[in-house]
């Protein structure tokens, strides 16, 4: 049984007690935990998990794994657009999902839009993440009217739509911005704008608990030993509310990754030079009804399935941290 | 043990042996409902005196105990005593140097660390993210108490043993512990910073019997290895006439009585310290009629006017339902808040 | 222990009879026992007490008499009986009717055995009109009797009011109230006085004493507090990791204990008047349900073990006045064990 095994591997550890066996009983206590159980049950997450990473590798790889470079013009061929998937009679063996207007090869497309949506998608997440979970912190943490302060802001920012905040920023920063700038900083615009319109979340997420934890007696007893207020939330409290911004973390990569197509469709995101998945979907959309369907159904289904799956990573993430239903 | 002199509060027993003093301690919390629902609804201010004007001392070395119902303040006024709350009036002097006057951080450091705190819920007083080791460590690398790793692991080793545990105990992490073994390092990560003085909120009321032995005489033995004062909240006066040289009962926010424990429990002379010790189930099965006592702990937020406990005082006067009795010393030593023992109407018993 | 072995030896009739119970908790590393191989009985219009440290299985043990145990606890052996009737397998709406019928419930918290939503007239009557053929209006009156009775002033009034609008003691006393409303033969009080405080707990014990006496009704009073058992209880049952430890009269265990384990319980209880400087204790832990020490649960932390603690389990037998599960009493060999 399990346990007789780990009671084998705890005698058989690293002899040096340093990072390295530390990294080592974390892993093991990782393996032999709740989640990694739970996970090995789900068959959907164990999919959702294997299309997640088939997704972010073919992102990250993208330059190397792609069978043509749809941005180098001298490998695009106009004399080879509008080519069918292969299976489609008069198709070119050279590409798996066929062609679009320009030649450019569907599937490598895919795979360099996928690049920009997950990491436009990341970036955003990371950047709410940081905003929520540190407004969230202090608001629980110092209550009175610095609570009171950034708990309305979100109250008001909740009442607008997320996507209609992304798109107030993106066209706000366009209008700022100098027009030659347009070109270098979409990235960091998008991210602000998509990561700005998602802190609220986090933040309430993270003041509740914050709330919670802060007068549980192991926060008083740091506060009597004289841990300075910063100190006590980041090692204190910080640690043990992770678990629900987590699970908040992976749904909102989903919902990133949405509001970036969104906007790309809509014209405000990625420029047309590096197309996202949501970009790819907005130029087929012009070919549909000639019969080219496969230049915008395939980023379509691409978009759906990754978006599909990492929400339902998310919700298994959910249903694991849930303390009520362990 | 020296009985305090029938003198008033503010000499009582001011000697130069006694570690803490509280004078005329008190703390109110503001449980009015939002300013916007105040002003629509035209709903009042609430202000709950949690604690309303209590004096006590403890002598070095010695343990008080602080022992009432749910609501009665016990557990406010060790927060107010280790700094967790301000007191809205009041002080709290620790070694003649009033921590109210403790502005400074470099001022206030030096007193932390000789005064610390045990809590009540085992699961909640250590982080569960961070191993033993850490949490034990932590006071010690606060106060930069001892530099170096492997010393620091020396000491935290040297803790665990004193209360029982093993060294090696330091590489787990709280939830491998049971709950009288989690006291059990509570009271490690008390003593890291060698204080001489602990506040323990309720140390054993979350644990079984057979545990709460074991913790009880850890405490003593700590007491008197270390030479601890002891501040102790409970709820249960068995456990209380177990630890404690001196005893004062709370009702409401106001200390009703105190003195020795001997003394309390021997001659009590408040009704409701009589009522308590009336309540205390007769284990011994002497066939001891126990006499239920009528009435709840009334809404702290709305106290009885007079003394606080009249509704439920067999004894209760006029005056005892206008006028806030005040505490008297007792010939016998130890004071009392009530106008019955001051009129002489109720009798030693 | 065979079922065979009890006798009930023409005095009173047993109202239950729990004979050989095992409760397993099924967890992904296996299955853990938590109460193994306990019976008792309880006879007509007397109280049981049921003490243990948390953990020892005293919960389930009541939890499982009155059919609600939470999944994935179930009982896996044994039989539980209800003036000889086996109750334990019956279905859902059986049990349903047998709760609160033959059956009644005090738990620990009395505001979260009350529904918030609705008055206390209401889930009074609505008990009433459950198990009887009582009409509304007599429903209603039966309700006043009840609250009168547990000592709720004002009753008329108060009927109409919804729980938040009591306070803890009165909410136990409606508790106490709902859990007699049709005069149950048997009542299980689960920890009813732990959730309050010291004044009232002598108010709810009293009440609960002198209520079932009246109602004729035998009471399973689980409890950590060797306190109310000794005020309330006949006898009294000891449980240690999932087992009974010693069962017999209140008075002998708590004076004369057999069992090493209910000694030394006993002489870790603080009391007041007796000066100690140290209190007798029992050293370690009460064992995880994974990690049950084979032989005698308790042998560990005994002072008394020797080699047969360590490798056989004992079973409940005779010492006189109590039966305790101990090997010190056990002469040669193993004797069927019987309970008095």
């Amino acid at each position: 049984m399990a346990v007789e095994q780990r009671g084998m591997e705890v005698k058989v550890d690293a002899p040096s007690a340093g990072l390295w066996a530390h990294t080592v009983d974390g892993l093991r206590r990782f393996f032999d935990g709740d989640i990694w159980y739970s996970f090995k049950r789900s068959p959907v997450t164990i999919l959702s998990a294997v299309i997640t990473v088939l997704f972010m590798s073919a992102a990250l790889f993208a330059p190397l794994v792609a069978p043509h470079d749809p941005f180098d013009l001298a490998q695009v061929d106009l004399l080879d657009s509008f080519l069918p998937p292969i299976w489609v009679e008069g198709s070119d063996p050279r590409f798996l999902l066929g062609t679009d207007d320009q030649g450019r090869d569907v599937l490598s497309t895919l795979m360099y839009g996928s690049r920009i949506s997950l990491g436009v998608g990341f970036a955003s997440v990371i950047f709410s993440l940081f905003l929520g979970v540190g407004l969230g912190l202090v608001s629980g943490y110092v209550g009175g009217t610095v609570d009171a302060v950034i708990m309305r802001i979100a109250d008001v920012q909740l009442s607008f739509p997320a996507i209609l905040i992304a798109l107030l920023i993106d066209g706000v920063a366009r209008g700022v911005l100098p027009r030659d700038l347009h070109g270098e900083i979409w990235f960091y615009v998008l991210v602000f704008a998509i990561g700005f319109s998602g802190w609220v979340q986090y933040a309430r997420t993270v003041r509740g608990s914050t709330l919670v934890e802060k007068n549980k007696e192991y926060v008083q007893a740091a506060r009597i030993i004289g841990i300075r207020p910063a100190l006590i939330m980041l090692r204190h409290v910080l640690p043990n509310v992770m678990g629900p911004v987590l699970v908040i973390a992976t749904i909102h990569l989903a919902i990133a990754i949405i509001t970036e197509a969104t906007l790309s469709f809509l014209g405000v995101g990625v420029p047309l030079t590096s197309p996202s998945l949501g970009t790819l979907v907005r130029v087929g959309q012009d070919f549909l009804f000639s019969g080219e369907w496969w230049i915008t159904v395939f980023p379509g289904i691409a978009l759906a399935v990754l978006v599909l799956a990492v929400n339902l990573l998310g919700d298994w993430l959910r249903d694991v941290l849930n303390p009520k239903l362990r | 043990m020296a009985e305090p002199a029938a003198t008033t509060p503010a000499t009582a027993v001011a000697n130069g042996t006694d570690l803490v003093e509280v004078r005329g301690l008190a703390k109110y919390f503001d449980v009015s409902p939002p300013l916007l629902n105040r002003v629509l609804q035209g709903e009042p201010r609430l202000i709950l005196k949690a604690v309303d004007g209590i004096d006590f001392v403890i002598p070095k070395g010695k343990t008080f105990s602080l022992v009432g119902e749910s609501g009665c303040g016990k557990s406010t006024v060790a927060r107010l005593v280790v700094g967790l709350f301000k007191p809205t009036r009041g002080h709290i002097r620790f070694d003649g140097v009033d921590m109210a006057g403790l502005t400074k951080r470099e001022e206030i450091e030096p007193v932390r660390k000789r005064l610390q705190m045990i809590f009540q819920d085992p699961y909640a007083s250590l982080n569960p993210r961070w191993r033993i080791g850490d949490i034990i460590a932590e006071p010690i690398r606060a106060h930069r108490l001892i530099e170096g790793k492997a010393d620091i692991l020396a000491r935290v080793g040297e803790l665990l043993t004193h209360v029982g545990l093993s060294p090696v105990d330091a590489e787990k992490f709280p939830h491998e512990f049971s709950g009288g073994q989690r006291q059990r390092i509570s009271i490690a990560r008390a003593l890291a910073s060698q204080p001489e003085f602990l506040v323990c909120d309720e140390p054993t009321s979350a644990l079984d019997v057979s545990v709460q032995a074991q913790i009880l005489n850890l405490m003593k033995q700590l007491q008197r290895e270390f030479g601890l004062t002891y501040l102790f909240i409970s709820h249960d006066l068995a456990v209380v006439y177990h630890i404690s040289d001196y005893l004062g009962v709370m009702y409401l926010g106001r200390l009703v009585e105190w003195g020795t424990g001997r003394r309390v429990f021997g001659q009590p002379r408040h009704p409701y310290t009589r009522m308590l010790l009336d309540a205390i189930p007769d284990l011994e099965m002497t066939g001891r009629r126990r006499i239920p006592v009528a009435g709840e702990v009334p809404n702290p937020i709305n106290p009885p006017t007079g003394c606080h406990f009249h509704p439920r005082c067999p004894f209760a006067e006029d005056r005892c339902r206008r006028e806030a009795p005040k505490s008297l010393p007792l010939p016998e030593g130890g004071e009392v808040a009530c106008h019955a023992v001051e009129e002489g109407r109720l009798e030693a018993g | 222990m065979s079922a065979g072995a009890m006798s009930d030896g023409g005095k009173k009739r047993p109202l239950l009879q729990v004979e050989d119970l095992r409760i397993e908790i099924p967890n992904r590393r296996g299955t853990l026992i938590a109460v193994d191989g306990v019976s008792f009985q309880i006879d007509e219009g007397e109280v049981l007490g049921v003490v243990g440290e948390s953990g020892a299985g005293k919960s389930l043990t009541g939890s499982a008499v009155i059919g609600l145990l939470e999944p994935p606890c179930h009982v896996a052996g044994g039989q539980i009986l209800l003036e000889g009737r086996r109750i334990d397998s019956l279905p859902y709406e059986e049990m349903r009717r047998i709760r609160g019928r033959e059956i009644g419930m005090v738990f620990q918290d009395p505001l979260t055995s009350l529904n918030p939503l609705y008055t206390i007239g209401r889930q009074l009557g609505e008990t009433i009109r459950t198990h009887t053929d009582m009409g509304e209006s007599a429903a209603r009156r039966r309700s006043i009797e009840l609250l009168q009775e547990v000592g709720i002033p004002a009753a008329e009034r108060r009927i109409d009011q919804y729980p938040h609008e009591f306070s803890g003691g009165m909410r136990q006393r409606v508790v106490i109230a709902l859990a007699l409303a049709v005069n149950p033969r048997l009542v299980i009080a689960d920890e009813p006085t732990t959730a309050l405080d010291v004044s009232i707990q002598a108010q709810i014990i009293a009440l609960l004493k002198k209520l079932c006496r009246e109602h004729g009704a035998a009471v399973m009073l689980i409890t950590h507090d060797m306190g109310v058992i000794a005020e309330t209880a006949d006898r009294v049952a000891v449980m240690y990791a999932g087992r009974i430890a010693e069962i017999g009269p209140v008075a002998e265990v708590i004076r004369n204990a057999r069992h090493p384990y209910t000694h030394g319980l006993m002489g870790s209880i603080p009391l007041v008047g007796h000066d100690v400087t140290r209190l007798a204790q029992i050293d370690g832990a009460m064992p995880r349900l994974n990690a049950i020490p084979q032989g005698c649960a308790f042998n560990p932390r005994c002072t008394k073990a020797f080699d047969l603690c360590r490798q056989e389990r004992p079973e409940l037998v005779s010492t006189g006045a109590t039966h305790a599960a101990c090997w010190l009493y056990d002469e040669g060999g193993r004797r069927d064990g019987t309970h008095g």
